[in-house]
């Protein structure tokens, strides 16, 4: 088990080294940089500038280097926790992201909780009661949430929650607390804010999740050793616990990986109509201005999280099944 | 009442989408305590119904629309003692629950899927201790903790468990087959039942597997008390181990009574049917084995077919047509997956030196144990995986041509000599293809004929295989098992082969289909003199069709002897034992019990002098095939004495 962990964290470190290497060249690819962008939209507001300028930012910035060397001072200071410079807002970019980068994720966090507590005994009523009148009613709720796009669920949310609590519910907290340090009052307001944006990110993926859920579990519960359970006398929710359901689990901890980078970078459109002070909105318009520091960060970023995602259900996967653990023995 | 069960007049009913299907129509029949009681049919009977209904595990769309389950608890600490309903208990209260498991309990056919994956043998035996003989007073939880793992490892060594303490904490799939069987009895038995049902609990496991877990579910019944009611369609099953058979075919009770009166005195058509379906060991050469529903095979229009039989009785008819030379085959297992692992990788020898021949015309029937190396012989002279070392001459007319240097181009023409018939008809069809498509395939790759003759080659396939022609525009979902193998085997003759390799091709289907596919085989191979690669583990079966018979262990060739001479005079351990374990579907024929468990001769390294690999005076070599006379060869270092005839009770 040891050996299998450095082996992975091995991988890992070069997988990692090949992203950073994609993202970098990747943004890199079209014509310009951001200083082009910028002296395109200077010129577009009529004004004009001067080459010295130009050429003084360009060495400021960097940008006169070639682009293998710009990768190199990308990825020291990378390493060494720096993440570089925002052209567009003037920061570092870790102060930038820095609040957003935590708002992100107590907002992704609390979707997928949200979903799973949903999700789950819906899902495991629809697959014990399959066909029955639950069931088809539960699944008809769980299509028109899957067909729902999120930014309209949004705006009818916002619209009622505003008529019937009085109070603007866009954004994630009082524009008072903006910019304010942390208290138990920005606490307090930020969730009160937060269940709109949960409830209307969450709905898609848990009409998605009840849908696996059910699939999974039905598929197990014809299986041999469930009517073996209950041979044994076992009662029904007993029996439902220990046996399907950690079996049709597994789908779901094999999905920890995908889940986790998107709980940073998901929900663009629905942040943008609701005005939330998260990293999707930010990451697009960096992504258009060519703002290379802040756009590789957040690429980065969530590589580092995706891989970090697959680890930690891969050994999930081990803890939980005795098949993936002991190897090709149990592919029988 | 003095019966431990009585079942009467039980009825049970399915509601799907198609209609109300009526799995068992009035069915009685009585357990004494104590006894065995065997329920035989085919599959679609109604019997596994039957077991359910009495466990009260019924799926959701059947019920009981009438008749009564009485059973007498009497166990201890029961809420309700006295005779009860079964029937018309709720089969969710608190006393059936009781009584499931912990007075009635269960195995299964398939003891890989019976247990769960994920939890430990241990696990999934105390989980019904604690269930059912939990005891609330007084002890603290690791008190009870342990002493519940005490009684589940003195369970598992009752059942045989080499080392139970390791084994409590092993998973299922790391066991074999017939452990798994013995962890499933185990966790049946744990609670001491006054019954255990056992559904065809045997029917997935090797002979010798079987027999040994036949004589444990013996042993246990007369140490615990309990009754037996077995689940089988294997007529030498129920004459080795019950005391009274019912027969029930759709549902119904044929015939029941104690089992010398059925075995001897077969009243009903149906039983006597049953009984000649049935191939068995000892067999007369020209007795025809008779389905229970006879197909028609018609094999007049085949001119068009039979064109290569004609000119291949040359002068080469004498030579053999597959000739096998020292074939050496090893896997080698990936033990851990590391990235810069130098370790050698573990093997396992699937083929160790074997050599065997096939006369054209003939039949050469392989057996052996699950894992002895059958089918990987088989796919090697189909060239869909490569041996490591060793010959196969094809003979198709002219000169042996060795299969091994062929590459892929020039394999392609031989293919079409070359057959092959697979074990589950389900999955070697395609789903999505009509019968039509599936048959004229090998035609339309070899580029066969063109779309006129091609329709006809197909009627005249289906005719031969017994099937209406109105049938080829269907999926293979409309047709049975047997119907199915029946496609498979029209397709293996589209291209008109010289050889055809059966790999288990019976074994996933019922007695009575059994009989007519083998039937239809056998026709066949007069009608078109195919040549056959016969592999199964069935002894009786590979002894009703085939002329030779090579028997393997671990990857060994054994023996090989014609099959008179294998049954009447068997050399090897190896094949004694696996004669010994077959039952015979006649209570006069027991197996011996007692020999059974005595002799492990399916490891190699058990077999004394002059079988084993050391040479006598301490040499290790491996031994040769030593010729005894008559076309019969054994695996020894000299001739073996002759010893008493074992399988003369067969013979």
């Amino acid at each position: 088990m040891i050996y299998y962990i450095g082996n992975r964290l091995f991988t890992m470190a070069g997988t990692l080294l090949v992203i950073s290497v994609l993202v970098f060249f990747i943004i890199q690819l079209p014509p310009g940089d951001y200083l082009t962008t910028y002296i395109a939209e200077l010129q577009s507001q009529g004004e004009t500038v001067a080459q010295e300028k130009i050429d003084f930012l360009r060495q400021q910035y960097g940008l006169d280097r070639s682009m293998v060397e710009q990768y190199f001072i990308w990825v020291t200071g990378l390493l060494h926790g720096d993440l570089g410079y925002s052209f567009e807002y003037n920061l570092p970019v870790k102060d930038v992201i820095g609040d957003r980068l935590l708002l992100s994720m107590i907002l992704n966090f609390s979707t997928i909780l949200f979903i799973y507590a949903v999700s789950f005994p819906i899902g495991i009523y629809s697959a014990t009661h399959q066909y029955s009148w639950g069931d088809h009613g539960l699944s008809f709720l769980g299509f028109l949430g899957l067909a729902t796009p999120n930014f309209l669920l949004a705006l009818i949310l916002l619209y009622f929650a505003n008529l019937t609590f009085g109070t603007s519910f866009g954004g994630l907290m009082d524009p008072d607390f903006i910019g304010q340090d942390w208290s138990v009052d920005k606490a307090l307001s930020v969730l009160e804010h937060l269940w709109i944006p949960v409830v209307v990110i969450g709905t898609s993926g848990t009409a998605g999740m009840i849908r696996r859920l059910r699939a999974n579990l039905l598929d197990e519960l014809h299986k041999q050793y469930v009517t073996t359970g209950r041979a044994k006398g076992l009662p029904e929710m007993q029996l439902l616990l220990k046996y399907p359901l950690r079996m049709a689990l597994n789908p779901f901890i094999a999905d920890i990986g995908n889940l986790i980078p998107q709980v940073v970078s998901g929900s663009v459109i629905v942040s943008v109509v609701m005005s939330l002070p998260t990293t999707g909105p930010m990451l697009l318009s960096s992504l258009q201005s060519q703002d290379m520091y802040l756009a590789g960060s957040f690429l980065m970023f969530l590589a580092c999280l995706t891989v970090v995602g697959m680890f930690v259900s891969d050994i999930l996967l081990g803890v939980l099944d005795p098949r993936i653990r002991h190897g090709a023995r149990g592919q029988k | 009442m003095k019966d431990l069960l009585q079942v009467q007049d039980l009825a049970v009913e399915f509601h799907t989408l198609g209609g109300v299907i009526k799995a068992v129509k009035g069915v009685s029949f009585r357990i004494k305590p104590g006894g065995t009681v065997a329920i035989v049919g085919e599959s679609g009977s109604g019997k596994s119904v039957m077991a359910q209904a009495i466990m009260g595990i019924l799926p959701r769309t059947a019920r009981i629309t009438a008749g009564k389950i009485l059973f007498n608890n009497a166990g201890p600490g029961n809420s309700q003692e006295g005779i009860l309903d079964l029937a018309s208990l709720n089969t969710h209260s608190k006393c059936f629950s009781e009584i499931r498991g912990g007075q009635i309990s269960m195995i299964f056919q398939e003891p890989m899927t019976s247990l769960s994956p994920l939890h430990t043998i241990g696990d999934q035996i105390g989980e019904t201790l604690k269930l059912h003989c939990a005891k609330p007073d007084g002890q603290n939880r690791t008190a009870q903790k342990a002493m519940n793992r005490q009684i589940t490892v003195d369970m598992l060594r009752l059942v045989g468990f080499p080392n139970p303490d390791e084994a409590f904490d092993t998973y299922p799939f790391e066991l074999s087959g017939g452990l798994r069987q013995r962890a499933m009895i185990a966790m049946a038995l744990v609670c001491g039942p006054s019954l255990l049902i056992a559904d065809e609990p045997t029917t997935a496991l090797d002979v010798t597997v079987q027999a040994q877990i036949l004589k444990l579910i013996k042993d246990m019944q007369v140490k615990l008390g309990m009754a037996v009611l077995i689940i089988t369609h294997d007529l030498g099953v129920v004459a080795n181990v019950a005391d009274e058979v019912v027969v029930v075919y759709r549902g119904r009770v044929m015939e029941s009574g104690m089992l010398d009166d059925i075995f001897n005195d077969p009243q009903h058509p149906y039983l006597r049917a049953l009984l000649n379906a049935v191939p068995h060991l000892g067999m007369e050469d020209d007795v025809r084995l008779k389905p229970i529903r006879e197909i028609n095979v018609n094999t007049e229009n085949l001119l068009s077919l039979s064109t290569s039989t004609s000119a291949a009785s040359g002068p080469e008819q004498s030579a053999p047509m597959l000739e096998i030379k020292n074939l050496t085959k090893t896997f080698s297992i990936r033990k851990s997956r590391q990235l810069f692992s130098k370790q050698p990788a573990e093997t396992v020898t699937a083929l160790d030196d074997v050599s065997l021949s096939i006369k054209r015309g003939s039949c050469l029937g392989l057996v052996g144990e699950s894992g002895c190396g059958k089918t990987t012989l088989s796919k090697i002279v189909m060239r869909a995986c490569d041996a490591d070392q060793g010959q196969v001459l094809f003979n198709d007319g002219n000169i042996p041509i060795n299969l091994m240097d062929l590459d892929a181009r020039q394999m392609e023409p031989l293919r079409c000599k070359i057959q092959y018939v697979f074990q589950d008809p389900f999955s070697s069809l395609n789903p999505r293809m009509t019968i039509f498509d599936t048959i004229s395939e090998p035609l339309v790759i070899h580029g066969i004929g063109d779309h006129d003759s091609r329709c006809r080659t197909v009627l005249e396939l289906m005719e031969l295989v017994g099937l209406d022609s109105q049938l080829l525009s269907r999926y293979p979902h409309s047709f049975s098992g047997g119907q199915r193998q029946r496609i498979v085997i029209a397709r293996a003759l589209a291209l008109n082969p010289d050889l055809l390799i059966c790999d288990e091709p019976v074994s996933a289907l019922d007695v009575s289909i059994q009989a007519q596919i083998l039937n239809l085989l056998k026709d066949l191979q007069s009608e078109l003199g195919l040549t056959y690669l016969f592999i199964s583990h069935n002894l009786a079966v590979v002894d009703y069709i085939a002329d030779t018979i090579a028997v393997m262990c671990a990857g060994r060739m054994v023996e090989l002897a014609p099959c008179h001479a294998l049954f009447s005079n068997p050399l090897h351990p190896y094949t004694k034992s696996l004669i010994s374990a077959v039952p015979v579907p006649d209570p006069g024929r027991m197996l011996d019990f007692s020999a059974l468990v005595a002799g492990k001769n399916s490891d190699p390294a058990a077999w004394a002098y002059p079988f084993s690999d050391d040479a006598g005076n301490g040499t290790i070599r491996k031994p040769g095939m030593v010729d005894v006379g008559g076309g019969h060869y054994v695996r020894a270092h000299e001739q073996p004495a002759q010893t008493e005839k074992v399988g003369s009770s067969h013979g």
